[in-house]
């Protein structure tokens, strides 16, 4: 925690004694080795070592700064041996293979649907079985990879960029702003989102997945920007921002160098876990028959449409509903390893 | 606690104000008010008129708001697409929700917070490990899967209960839609209160007590426990308002004749009424279980004053 604060005074203090410099570079070297594999302290100040520095103030301590390891380096270093991470992480590389090339294990075409096939169990080539309509649930299920996929990745990016930038700002700046901030989330806060998607959703009819992404965003950010603006104003009060406010630097400067690199942490788990809901909201919004309509293929049209014939064929019904459900599991699971990376103290 | 609980019912204002608001706007700016009216068919362009007239639909949107908000404050929340009052439907339909919503917090507190304390208390065992795993695959299965799913199993295969529930949804059939309903919030109580425990049990204060020789139970319920349910007692109030809304969804498998079934019918045929009225009724039942939550924190944790 305390070794950003040493590096920067020394260089400023009119004839500060010569002591300091090698005294900060014990710190630096005891610091992060006798703390263990924790190694940086929670809300991330440990990145802020090497970074805010910048240029010759970090001159006298330069030499011990190669051996501490950043947050970030850290974090890589703990997921590597982290079994939940690994293999949440090849689930996910597998969905994104076949999200972009369903072709690849599954070539027929998951529109082509034989009605005399109805309901019909597994057999050779359709290890799934058929669903109510006579299609292949197999080819059907590697398909509707892509959609989740797309609406959980761009839903996910759209609400941490509008989230942590409005919520940064809000968080960095104060006053008013953050304010009339505060309330505008209080107010999406207090609306459902199932209920916020039947009517926002139930008024579209376009068939492409941008409605239903555009929406995740609307009713998303103020998740994200609560937690950044909590993150930014945490990281604000820590003495090297004071130190780089003391040199100069402008508002937009100690923002993006200083304090979005030791701010970001938080925003990134929870973004990753959200990802995995929104995939689920998707699912949701698509069986109340809202979400996505019938030409697109999705798990959650899927999955609604083989509930009527449930008793008959539950495969039709089981195969969607796995792969949703290991999906959302990898994403969440990935979620949880990353929070762990990131902030040893949760452990 | 009189000043503080009137500043909280002052900033309470422009929240439900901003919230109906922005309901009413999704309904009245996006979709067409009148359109539910002509039936499957689009409305003749004079009828539409004269029918926007008669609801003072070709006012200003803002003046619109202003009228419904002053009629609702009259207990007057306006007439469904069947000529019922909205008022009638909500008489119906929210008692039954509020008994599926108190049976899903029961299952929370019961089976969450147990689960979470033994969990807590027996941290890095492999009971521990595998409840732990259990609850993160429950968190990931959505919510109408798992429905589909018990429905399958206990009401169709097993037939432990009637796949179905009666139009007066009393209690007993109730809980396995109830359960349903509660099981993703129900896994986050059992983890948030494992880490709470787990937390709290290396404390000062719970050193304290054993050393004075108090009995263990002692030491968990009155020590351990109440220092640990601060922000499980914050997740519930804030869920009571999403497992309300939610109930949608678990409404529709069991075939609950609820709120989540008013709403569902009055968005499929674009009775604005009946979805707003609905939604505003919710909004307001979100805020105050959170005003209550907080006033509850007092409660639990008498180092809380409010001045």
């Amino acid at each position: 925690m305390p070794e950003p604060q040493h590096l920067e005074p020394p260089p400023y203090v009119p004839g500060g004694t010569p002591e300091l410099g090698p005294a900060d570079a014990e710190v630096l070297r005891t610091g992060p080795g006798g703390r263990g594999p924790g190694g940086t302290g929670p809300g991330g100040t440990g990145a802020g070592g090497p970074d805010p520095t910048g240029g010759p103030s970090a001159v006298p301590s330069a030499a011990p700064e190669e051996r501490v390891r950043s947050l970030w380096s850290d974090a890589w270093h703990d997921l590597r041996r982290n079994p939940v991470f690994l293999v949440s992480a090849l689930v996910i590389l597998f969905l994104v293979l076949i999200a972009l090339w369903p072709q690849l294990i599954a070539p027929g075409n998951p529109l082509d649907c034989d009605l005399a096939k109805a309901q019909q169990g597994s057999g050779p080539g359709h290890p799934f079985g058929f669903n109510g309509q006579g299609c292949d649930v197999y080819t059907r299920t590697v398909h509707g990879a892509r959609t989740s996929v797309t609406v959980g990745v761009c839903a996910t990016l759209g609400v941490a960029v509008l989230g942590s930038v409005l919520g940064g700002l809000a968080g960095f700046f104060g006053g008013v702003w953050d304010a009339i901030l505060s309330r505008v989330t209080d107010v999406f806060f207090a609306i459902p989102v199932v209920l916020g998607g039947l009517v926002l959703l139930s008024v579209v009819t376009s068939s492409t997945v941008w409605p239903v992404i555009g929406f995740m965003v609307l009713l998303g950010w103020p998740q994200i920007s609560r937690i950044a603006r909590g993150s930014v104003i945490t990281a604000r009060q820590n003495d090297y921002v004071q130190a780089a406010r003391a040199l100069g630097a402008s508002p937009m400067r100690i923002l993006l160098r200083h304090i979005a690199p030791n701010a970001i942490a938080p925003v990134i788990v929870v973004a990753t876990i959200a990802l995995g809901t929104y995939i689920a909201l998707e699912a949701t919004l698509s069986y109340l028959g809202v979400g996505l309509k019938p030409p697109s293929v999705s798990w959650g049209i899927d999955i609604s449409a083989a509930s009527p014939y449930i008793r008959n064929a539950p495969h039709a019904l089981l195969w969607p509903s796995g792969a949703l459900a290991v999906t959302v599991l990898a994403f969440i699971m990935l979620g949880d390893a990353v929070r762990d990376a990131l902030d040893p103290k949760l452990r | 606690m009189g000043p503080y609980v009137a500043r909280r019912l002052l900033q309470m204002i422009p929240v439900f104000a901003g919230a109906t608001l922005l309901i009413f706007l999704m309904v009245n700016v996006m979709g067409d008010p009148v359109a539910g009216l002509c039936g499957e068919r689009t409305c003749d362009p004079a009828t539409a008129a004269r029918l926007k007239q008669e609801f003072g639909l070709d006012q200003p949107v803002w003046q619109q708001y202003l009228t419904y908000m002053g009629n609702v404050f009259t207990g007057d929340f306006g007439t469904a697409f069947n000529g019922q009052k909205v008022t009638e439907l909500m008489a119906t339909s929210f008692p039954v929700t509020a008994r599926l919503t108190i049976v899903a917090i029961l299952f929370e507190i019961a089976i969450g917070v147990t689960l979470g304390v033994a969990m807590g208390l027996s941290r890095g065992r492999p009971v521990d490990t595998g409840v732990l795993l259990v609850t993160l695959v429950v968190i990931s299965v959505p919510t109408f899967v798992t429905g589909l799913l018990l429905q399958l199993m206990l009401g169709v295969e097993w037939g432990w209960i009637k796949p179905s529930v009666s139009w007066e949804a009393g209690f007993g059939e109730l809980i396995v839609p109830g359960l349903v309903l509660a099981s993703v919030s129900l896994a986050y109580v059992t983890r948030l209160t494992r880490t709470s425990i787990a937390e709290n049990a290396r404390a000062d204060y719970v050193r304290t007590a054993v050393a004075k020789g108090l009995p263990r139970h002692r030491v968990i319920v009155r020590h351990l426990l109440r220092n640990s349910l601060i922000p499980v007692v914050t997740f519930i109030g804030a869920d009571i308002g999403f497992l309300m809304g939610g109930a949608i969804v678990t409404e529709r498998i069991f075939n609950i004749h609820g709120v989540g079934f008013q709403l569902y019918q009055g968005i499929l045929r674009q009775s604005t009424q009946t979805v707003v009225g609905f939604v505003t009724v919710l909004v307001l039942v979100f805020l105050v279980a959170n005003l209550l939550v907080d006033l509850l924190y007092a409660v639990l944790d008498p180092r809380i004053r409010y001045a």
